[in-house]
């Protein structure tokens, strides 16, 4: 399947990361919660009011904000 | 066990860390560990103390230490905030590096969560790089095992080369042996596991060794600070100064080896970020493969149990219904389980007050002196204790048991977009609800919020939410005047609506003052962030009641004898002593008396509102006390007679709807307002978080009083 950023997953939608794009502080975060290329992450569920969305990162469940979401760049499985 | 008396009011005031060793031999120890694993628990259990725990992650605000005596021995843990690397960013991140680097203890403690261990052990990987003393204390096995997880934990002991103990914090399995590994780890031998990294870091740090070895290889580990210097952590600069007592990037050998690993980084075309990613991706994929081997899962789906549950508490159509029944709930059963403890207690405290003056009296006491002690002090007192205490110490339990199941962040979760909008940050949720327990407690859980904009604003804005010596006034006039006494299902069930309603304006006006501030004081877009949904726990429900209620019970009283006896001394003083024709308090009053006509109160009940500054909780009954004073009815036993009294001194419906309104937004508390300047360390800052709240609820005061007569409803 082709490459798209995480923001795009459905929920129960599995892939794997291929970059993160976010440099900065919450780069630095998210490296810190083991998100590195080739890591794989589910999609959980939408939010009620639609945004953040919660994401499954090596047996932990992190929510995430779309616009922040959307610098991960991943392969869906 | 959720707020405790040593988080919130005066002692949820930080006053910083200095390690008191109490004996020349005692050993000090960190304790270190991703948030939300267990860590106060692990020190309490171990301490005896009563440091807040709850299930979010961040909760640990402050640094705090603990002693215990094993085999003759002290032992003084320090419990650090909970970090999920040491490559700092975040101020508590850094405040536990510095800890562990430059603190000076004998050792480390890293709880580690069992259920997600591979993570965790990031963290663990990172500490033994700075020191091999270190203990891996592998909690909340109880939980792993319910989730089908089992970890090999001597395997785990031979990967890391380091002592590994399984612990269940909560019911104390495992830590007699924790104690006993830490008092062994002096006599520690052996190299711990070290993460490699790809070779040109690693020829890096070899052309630094030499240099730093001379300068520093006594006091720290020259590869932990090779690394870091590599990667040029501004962070680190001044606490490594300040330990080695010199800039040793100064010195002419070290300027130049840091040089040269530098260019050989350049030339293999790596940059700052390059070098990030690739020292992180090593620790990860050692973390991983040291999982690989001693976690075993039995089951696919490790968390399918709280998936179901999020389900429930925050998915998209469930996620607020649940949330409003939940908040309802929790008022309800506020509300019904107050009114009889109640009633119980203001018939005793004030017939024990009538014996007490009918002896003092006997005994020859001066009328003055009986006034001033019974009607003026014990009255109050007795007021608060019976009227403003059941509630408080009956919501207080049940906030904690949501606390501790893990539904807080949910909260964050499901409210998230409402911040986004107001340019917030969407963990002052977390520190919004904080604020129900006590508006300090809450400011001090605003340090969870990185950017320093957006931790201002949740800071600013937190006395919107009312705290719980708030809630008793709300409860009351919104039962008196609005939903009526009678006893009941109805009764109870609208008044816990009413409540629901007053909160939700207080949440409102939280996110269109933060949204204000952000567009004027605090100009900025919202940083990003990572919010964690821990795995639910089951509460312990038997020891949160029992703790929780005689914890509130205790510190509503003990302020209550510090705060409400001498206010009542005073408004008693006040009601006696007179200025040419009146007396102190209808003077006072008097002045107020124009002002507050415009907010649709009275002069009374703004003075007490102002006497009330050092505990919200003795506003009503300073206002009882003082048309007492001036008035005929002496005896004041049942809501009836109050409303009675109230209505006496021409309160209607819409002077309860104005008390109701400034109760929920006006000047913080004296404790909120000094620790919002602990927190912000600026007059200005704690300025505007009193002028905030208050103008918003003079202004809304004043529309509705205006709207009210306008509309000629009262």
């Amino acid at each position: 399947m082709r490459e798209t950023d995480l923001s795009r997953l459905e929920e129960g939608q599995q892939a794997l990361v291929t970059e993160v794009r976010e440099d900065g502080a919450m780069g630095r975060r998210l490296r810190d919660m083991g998100l590195v290329r080739g890591t794989p992450v589910r999609c959980l569920q939408v939010s009620p009011l639609g945004d953040p969305v919660a994401y499954l990162i090596r047996g932990a469940v992190v929510a995430l904000r779309r616009a922040d979401s959307r610098m991960i760049r991943v392969e869906p499985l | 066990m959720g707020l405790t008396r040593g988080s919130t009011g005066l002692a949820a005031v930080d006053n910083g860390l200095t390690i008191r060793r109490l004996g020349e031999g005692d050993r000090v120890f960190a304790l270190a560990g991703n948030p939300n694993v267990g860590k106060s628990t692990v020190f309490n259990a171990l301490t005896g103390m009563n440091q807040h725990t709850g299930n979010w992650p961040g909760k640990t605000v402050a640094t705090a230490q603990g002693r215990c005596i094993r085999h003759g021995t002290g032992i003084i843990l320090v419990d650090l905030p909970g970090t999920y690397s040491l490559l700092a960013h975040s101020a508590e991140e850094e405040a536990a590096r510095d800890f562990l680097c430059f603190g000076g203890g004998d050792g480390a403690v890293v709880v580690c969560d069992a259920t997600c261990l591979e993570r965790n052990l990031n963290l663990v990987l990172q500490v033994l790089e700075i020191t091999p003393r270190t203990v891996v204390c592998v909690n909340l096995l109880d939980e792993a095992a319910r989730k089908g997880i089992h970890i090999d934990l001597e395997g785990l002991e031979k990967a890391l080369g380091v002592p590994v103990v399984g612990t269940t914090a909560r019911s104390g399995r495992g830590l007699e042996e924790l104690l006993l590994r830490l008092g062994q780890l002096p006599r520690q031998r052996g190299q711990p596991l070290r993460v490699v990294y790809p070779r040109v870091i690693e020829d890096g740090v070899s052309l630094l060794l030499p240099a730093l070895r001379p300068v520093a290889g006594e006091k720290l580990d020259c590869r932990w600070l090779a690394l870091r210097l590599l990667e040029e952590d501004q962070s680190l600069d001044r606490s490594l100064a300040a330990f080695l007592g010199e800039d040793i990037r100064q010195r002419e050998e070290v300027a130049e080896a840091i040089t040269a690993a530098r260019q050989l980084l350049a030339q293999q075309g790596w940059g700052r970020r390059e070098l990030e990613e690739a020292m992180v991706a090593a620790i990860v994929a050692t973390a991983e493969s040291v999982a690989s081997g001693t976690v075993y899962t039995s089951r696919e789906d490790t968390g399918a149990a709280d998936r179901r549950l999020d389900r429930i508490f925050a998915s998209r159509r469930a996620g607020i219904p649940v949330m409003l029944l939940l908040l309802l709930g929790v008022f309800w059963l506020t509300i019904v389980g107050a009114n009889y403890p109640s009633q119980l207690l203001s018939t005793g405290l004030f017939w024990l007050g009538d014996r007490i003056g009918e002896t003092l009296a006997a005994w020859g006491c001066p009328p003055w002196l009986l006034g001033l002690l019974i009607d003026g002090a014990y009255r109050v007192l007795a007021w608060v204790v019976a009227v403003m205490l059941p509630p408080m110490a009956i919501f207080f339990p049940l906030f904690t048991l949501l606390e501790d199941l893990g539904y807080l962040p949910r909260v964050a979760f499901n409210l998230d977009r409402c911040f986004q909008r107001a340019r917030a940050c969407g963990k002052q949720s977390l520190t919004m609800c904080m604020g129900f327990g006590c508006n300090a407690a809450g400011i001090v859980g605003c340090r969870i919020i990185d950017s320093p904009r957006e931790r201002l604003i949740a800071i600013l804005t937190n006395s919107f939410v009312p705290c719980n010596g708030r809630f008793p006034t709300l409860i009351l006039l919104i039962t008196i005047f609005f939903t009526g006494t009678g006893e009941g299902f109805r009764a109870s069930l609208l008044s816990a609506l009413g409540l629901t309603g007053v909160i939700l304006l207080g949440v409102g006006a939280t996110l269109l003052a933060s949204r204000l501030l952000s567009a004027t004081v605090l100009r900025g877009v919202p940083s990003a962030f990572a919010l964690e949904l821990p795995p639910y726990r089951r509460p312990q429900v038997g020891q949160v009641l029992v703790r929780s209620v005689l914890d509130r019970t205790l510190f509503v009283l003990g302020r209550a004898a510090a705060v409400a006896a001498p206010a009542g001394l005073v408004i008693w003083a006040m009601a006696n002593i007179t200025v040419g024709e009146v007396t102190l308090l209808r003077y006072c009053a008097g002045m107020l008396d124009p002002l507050a006509r415009l907010l649709g109160m009275d002069g009374v009940i703004l003075l007490a509102f102002i006497l009330g500054f050092p505990a919200n909780e003795i506003v009503i009954p300073i206002i009882v006390m003082t048309y007492l004073s001036a008035g005929t009815l002496l005896e004041l036993d049942s809501t009836a007679q109050l409303h009675a009294l109230l209505v006496q001194n021409g309160w209607t419906w819409a002077t309860a709807g104005s008390v109701i309104l400034f109760s929920l937004m006006h000047w913080p508390c004296s404790t909120t307002c000094l620790t919002i300047y602990r927190e912000t360390k600026s007059l200005r800052w704690t300025a505007l978080s009193v002028l905030l709240p208050t103008g918003a609820g003079m202004l809304l005061c004043i529309l509705f009083t205006a709207l009210v007569r306008a509309l000629g409803l009262a």
